[in-house]
């Protein structure tokens, strides 16, 4: 199994409880799944949980059991099936990088790279101040603006290593960098502003 | 029924059935390793391919449910293709450790190697290999041959209903695991060893002691509890090293119990191997003819009313017998087999009989069980009504502790007053056995083996008629027996002769000295302080409670070293044959008893077992009628022998059960047992170093 789930070099914690905010949005999550059913609200609680935590704990997998009457182990299958569940502490900024094809060509070995080298840490770890950890992921859906990373719950798009090092400086520095492509375009618009479609076409509108 | 053909056969199957045993209906074998006909499907092995005609490609017949029409190959170059390939996928993370596994000769992986697998490997890459996990003293993990067939993690969570095993992470990082570490909290764990296919799940206590092929294989009979669990005998030598469960459909399916499976090491430890007569206050090792000398010198001209015989939890019918007739010849009345005085009329069958049968749970819509904890009094029982549970639609209420029974229980009271509103009517739950198709009762030695124990019985049986527990066809009044010997002592009648006494009766006896010479036959259940003076000799196996207060010990046979007639709690006779030899001198029991009667001038009638037993069959047929039930007459209820009089005590009801996996000598002398007693069942339970 993943080695992060097992080999605890972190404390766990004793106890785990839903923000009052939190526990009406499970209970939402709950009703929606009829009677007898409600071990379907499963992944929505956890992820709640790791949202509220930014990992998810193994009490708090023991309380999401109680709460869905459904026996611990289930739980656990189900966090440990999924890689985007923490099953460890993470840094304040979860730093994903996408590997997969398309960024991959463009240059996400470069990234995965630098960060390490930058934060002095291996894929899954965390830097020594708390503030970064980092992990490979696959496909997050933004690969026409390859390569790309998603920090907490921003994408950051069109990198280079330089371009990315800075945004990891701002958000160590504690200010919020520019989100969306690190180049000048709007979106997945053109660089450098649009090229098609500027002017009226002949007989348009007439 | 759906008509398909298979292999070119033509053949009617019942429907619902998957195309798996429909093979198999047709005699065409089919490999598999996930699928296991009492578990649910998982279809993920892929091992048991067949080329389905119109189908684009070839299909898992264990997950594909019959249909008519369907035409079946289960033999092409296709289909052999196909499992090549899935074994070859299974085999490249499975370690080449077969000479040191424990599995090796009796495992699915290496035999279906043998028919489907290439021979040589062509990955060269590293295998990946699993840390094992703890999973307490009888099961040893070796997780990197584990093929995540999953049939263990459906065992724990569909039949023995202790939800913690699971598979976490996936695809090539998978493994089986229990949550956070924790041991494998049941009684049925033992079975997880033969479900699993491979060597991943193997015996503890028995690794690394022998190949399969060295053993010598006896049919018996488990004397744990009092379920007739039916059992295989492993031996080597003078040694019984592991036994396994044999089928039977009406008592133990294909499970068993773990206290029977691994108390084997108690067998070989605390052993009687000869004679000992009390010299000076001290057990002094003798003779035969000596230690049966100082019986008969003590019995002589001793008046049988003085004489009193009692019966253990262990004993075989052929020894209950003898034992009897040896008290008759001298005379007394004073015997009884219920050694912790449960208040079954030995009278009447239904009284003391599970009626409904185990394999009768399943019929059952409501339950109540009364002082009883079946989970650890007859967990084979406890897992019938588990699987009844989880076909839907039963209730079940208890009256006495509340238990994990593995499906949920509603506990309505503490004690005999909640019954009492049951046998007037006035309780809910009395409706809902009134309104139930096929309503039971369990009453358990948790309300019977008590003073008051014949007044609960007596209302026990005035709930079954006020409730409507006994109709046509149906009888739902059930007697939890928890000694394998109980059943065919009340049978053959080994209980007080008009005018002798009972246990109790006994025990008075001879503290206050009327009673001055006491027969234990395998008795250790007893606090011997109640002997007072009284002369005791001990026959048995252990050198337990009664050895040590024996004034003679006659070292006798356990039951794997004798041929022996067991009646379960069904009331069913069952054969457990002789798989060794008594260690030492000692000898089997019955024919303790004839030499006996010789040195008393009074000899038995018979110089064989088969002789023996034509007497006890004639005494009584249903010891003849193996593996039968035979149903017993409720009108005698309350008419013959005496119905139990006085009143009830408020004192709620308990298990007589503290320590599932300690229970009787052999248990008790077993490192194994004390080991689990250790891990599952004393307070200080080890729990995991983290979390
Ligand atoms: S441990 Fe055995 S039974 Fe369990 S999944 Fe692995 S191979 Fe199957
Ligand atoms: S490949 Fe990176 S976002 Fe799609
Ligand atoms: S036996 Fe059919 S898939 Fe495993």
């Amino acid at each position: 199994m993943s080695a992060a789930a097992t080999n605890d070099d972190f404390v766990q914690p004793t106890s785990f409880a839903f923000s009052e905010a939190n526990l009406a949005e499970a209970k939402k999550h709950i009703a929606k799944y009829p009677k007898g059913r409600q071990a379907s609200a499963v992944m929505p609680l956890l992820w709640l949980a790791q949202y509220q935590e930014g990992w998810v704990s193994r009490v708090a997998m023991d309380v999401i059991a109680e709460m869905l009457e459904m026996a611990p182990i289930r739980v656990y299958e189900v966090a440990t099936f999924y890689t985007m569940y923490n099953l460890k502490p993470v840094g304040k900024h979860l730093v994903q990088i996408c590997r997969t094809t398309p960024c991959w060509l463009r240059g996400s070995d470069g990234l995965t790279e630098m960060c390490k080298k930058k934060l002095g840490v291996d894929l899954h770890g965390t830097s020594a101040d708390g503030k970064f950890t980092i992990m490979e992921v696959e496909c997050l859906g933004a690969c026409v603006n390859a390569p790309m990373v998603q920090i907490n719950d921003d994408f950051y798009e069109d990198l280079t290593p330089e371009t990315l090092a800075k945004v990891l400086d701002e958000l160590a520095a504690g200010r919020q960098p520019k989100i969306g492509p690190q180049v000048d375009r709007l979106n997945s618009a053109p660089e450098g502003g649009m090229t098609t479609l500027k002017d009226v076409a002949k007989g348009a509108g007439q | 029924m759906p008509k398909m053909t298979i292999d070119g056969i033509e053949i009617e199957v019942p429907a619902g059935i998957n195309v798996l045993q429909a093979c198999e209906l047709a005699g065409k074998e089919i490999p598999r390793f996930c699928y296991h006909e009492r578990l649910s499907v998982a279809g993920n092995c892929r091992m048991c391919l067949v080329e389905q005609e119109k189908a684009p490609k070839p299909i898992a017949s264990c997950a594909m449910p019959v249909a008519e029409g369907m035409v079946i190959k289960t033999d092409t170059p296709l289909v052999r293709k196909a499992r090549n390939g899935v074994m070859e996928f299974l085999l490249i993370n499975h370690p080449l450790d077969c000479p040191i596994c424990d599995q090796g000769g009796e495992c699915d992986l290496q035999d279906q190697a043998m028919a489907y697998g290439r021979g040589f490997s062509r990955y060269a890459e590293e295998k990946r290999a699993v840390t094992d996990k703890e999973f307490g003293p009888l099961v040893k993990t070796v997780m990197t041959r584990c093929i995540q067939c999953t049939r263990c993690i459906r065992f724990a969570t569909e039949i023995a209903g202790t939800e913690t095993l699971g598979g976490v992470s996936r695809g090539e990082h998978l493994e089986i695991t229990t949550y956070v570490e924790k041991t494998l909290d049941s009684e049925l764990s033992g079975n997880l060893i033969d479900v699993c296919p491979v060597g991943a799940l193997t015996s503890k206590p028995y690794a690394f002691t022998a190949r399969p092929w060295e053993l010598v294989k006896t049919d018996s009979i488990d004397v744990a509890d009092a379920t007739g669990t039916n059992i295989r005998l492993d031996t080597r030598g003078r040694e019984v090293l592991r036994v396994l469960p044999r089928l039977n459909e009406d008592v133990n399916e294909e499970w068993m119990a773990d206290k029977g499976r691994f108390n084997v090491d108690g067998l070989m430890r605390q052993r009687l191997d000869r004679p000992y007569v009390r010299v000076d206050g001290k057990l002094k090792p003798a003779t035969w003819t000596e230690a049966l000398d100082a019986i008969a010198a003590k019995l002589k001209g001793l008046d049988g009313k003085k004489i009193a015989a009692i019966a253990g939890d262990l004993c075989d019918a052929e020894s209950m017998f003898a034992l009897k007739e040896v008290m008759t010849s001298l005379g007394s009345g004073n015997l009884d087999c219920r050694q912790d005085g449960a208040a079954v009329d030995p009278k009447v069958r239904a009284s003391y009989l599970f009626n409904t049968t185990i394999a009768g749970i399943e019929k059952a819509d409501a339950i109540l069980l009364i002082g009883t904890n079946p989970r650890w009094e007859a967990p084979i029982v406890n897992a019938r009504i588990r699987k009844r549970y989880l076909k839907g639609g039963l209730k079940v209420a208890a009256i006495g502790p509340k238990y994990d029974l593995t499906y949920p229980v509603d506990v309505l009271g503490a004690g005999a007053d909640t019954l009492g509103q049951f046998a007037n009517g006035s309780h809910a739950f009395a409706q809902v056995l009134k309104d139930a198709k096929a309503p039971m009762l369990i009453v358990g030695m948790g309300a019977l083996a008590r003073p008051d124990g014949a007044a609960i019985l007596a209302q026990a049986k005035a709930v079954a008629d006020a409730c409507g527990l006994i109709k046509e066809g149906w009888n739902g009044f059930n007697v939890l027996q928890t000694a394998a010997g109980r059943v065919a002592g009340l049978e053959l009648g080994f209980v007080p002769k008009q005018g002798g006494r009972d246990i109790a009766g006994i025990l008075d006896g001879t503290r206050k000295g009327e009673i001055e010479f006491v027969y234990l036959l395998g008795a250790d259940e007893i606090d011997p302080s109640h002997f007072g003076k009284a002369f005791v000799v001990y026959q048995g196996h252990h050198g337990d409670r009664g050895a040590h207060r024996a004034d003679v010990v006659l070292p006798g046979a356990a039951y794997t070293e004798k041929d022996g007639t067991y009646m379960n709690l069904e009331g069913r006779a069952q054969l457990a044959m002789l798989a060794i030899f008594p260690p030492g001198e000692a000898k089997e029991d019955w024919a303790i008893l004839r030499a006996l009667s010789e040195k008393l001038g009074k000899p038995l009638g018979y110089d064989t077992l088969d002789q023996l037993r034509t007497k006890l069959y004639q005494a009584n047929k249903r010891f003849q009628r193996l593996n039968a039930v035979e149903p017993a007459f409720w009108e005698d209820f309350g008419h013959m022998g005496s119905m139990g009089a006085g009143s009830t005590d408020a004192k709620p009801f308990a298990s007589p059960i503290a320590n599932y996996y300690m229970t009787d000598p052999i248990s008790r002398a077993s490192a194994t047992m004390a080991e689990c007693t250790e891990a599952f069942v004393s307070p200080k339970k080890k729990t995991g170093t983290h979390g």
